[in-house]
């Protein structure tokens, strides 16, 4: 007697006649799912209800809650780009550069979010949208130069050459992360400087819990879709390759098909 | 609350953004997943 392979035998539970094949899912994923929503309605519940009103910022403060996390997950996914780049370059595992491309992916999304929340805040904080300040102009500078980092993985050619381009990239993309940081230490900044220090925070207790959850919920997000989004990547290079192996049969059929083409050639 | 429609509306867009986003992931993990077969997913 035969068994079926787990994966198989979830490829057989179809509708008739149309196999329905396993996606990006499996429980582990499924769990850190529930565990992302669950943590995004504690952030909600938090950010917006339980969480008082600043003594400065007054209610404005619950944007902080969203802008602070987004924009340290769009940190750690491009310091995760430019590890993973740099993996690639050792190992030449294409798995690496999948990840690269993941978490650039998702750091853009992230840093999106930040920029437009953070023109929010202003507009309520300093009466602008935007300013030409130190912290905003390194950060859209950031931001743009990592769209050019996705533009360049999608030039073409093959999966060594987009990944060995890309990496390169990547590495050099990062350098960026200190100057933007700093960037308040640096020039003279409209921006205020680091929201608490590690060991010195004279944060409300409820406040500063808050922007744990936001962290958390944001870090539980980046670990959900990183996942699902590296595995996306490597069927669409398993699609391309085997596009690529199919025009090749093709080729040599087409070949074979004509006699003393071979020799022709020759 | 002051500024009631800045703060929920930024709330609102956030998780707006996010759920777009991670819609076109899972959905896109779907539709390749249907052209590989199962035994070449790694994960499984």
């Amino acid at each position: 007697m035969t068994t079926l392979h787990p994966a198989a035998s979830r490829a057989t539970d179809a509708v008739a006649g149309s196999p329905r094949r396993a996606g990006t899912g499996t429980t582990a994923t499924r769990i850190l799912g529930i565990a992302t929503i669950v943590s995004m309605c504690w952030l909600v519940a938090f950010g917006l209800g339980f969480s008082p009103a600043d003594r400065d910022q007054e209610e404005a403060v619950r944007l902080l809650y969203v802008h602070v996390p987004t924009i340290w997950l769009a940190y750690l996914a491009f310091v995760v780009t430019a590890v993973s780049s740099a993996m690639y370059l050792w190992r030449r595992s294409l798995g690496w550069d999948r990840l690269a491309g993941a978490s650039a992916e998702l750091g853009v999304v992230f840093m999106a979010v930040t920029l437009v929340v953070g023109a929010l805040w202003g507009r309520l904080t300093w009466g602008v949208f935007w300013q030409w300040d130190a912290r905003l102009t390194t950060t859209a500078l950031l931001f743009v130069t990592y769209i050019g980092y996705l533009a360049v993985r999608n030039l073409g050619g093959s999966h060594a050459q987009r990944a060995t381009r890309s990496a390169v990239l990547g590495l050099l993309a990062v350098l960026e992360i200190p100057l933007v940081h700093f960037s308040v230490q640096l020039w003279r900044s409209l921006h205020q400087g680091r929201t608490f220090e590690p060991n010195d925070t004279n944060m409300d207790g409820l406040m500063l819990f808050s922007l744990f959850v936001g962290v958390i919920a944001f870090t539980l997000l980046y670990t959900w879709l990183i996942i699902h989004r590296t595995r996306a990547m490597a069927m669409e290079d398993m699609i391309d390759d085997r596009g690529l192996d199919d025009a090749l049969a093709a080729r040599r059929a087409e070949a074979a098909a004509v006699p003393g083409a071979d020799e022709e050639a020759h | 609350m002051d500024d009631a429609g800045f703060i929920i509306g930024s709330y609102a867009l956030t998780f707006g953004a996010v759920i777009l986003y991670t819609w076109r992931v899972l959905r896109r993990g779907r539709k390749l997943a249907d052209q590989i077969p199962d035994e070449d997913k790694y994960w499984l």
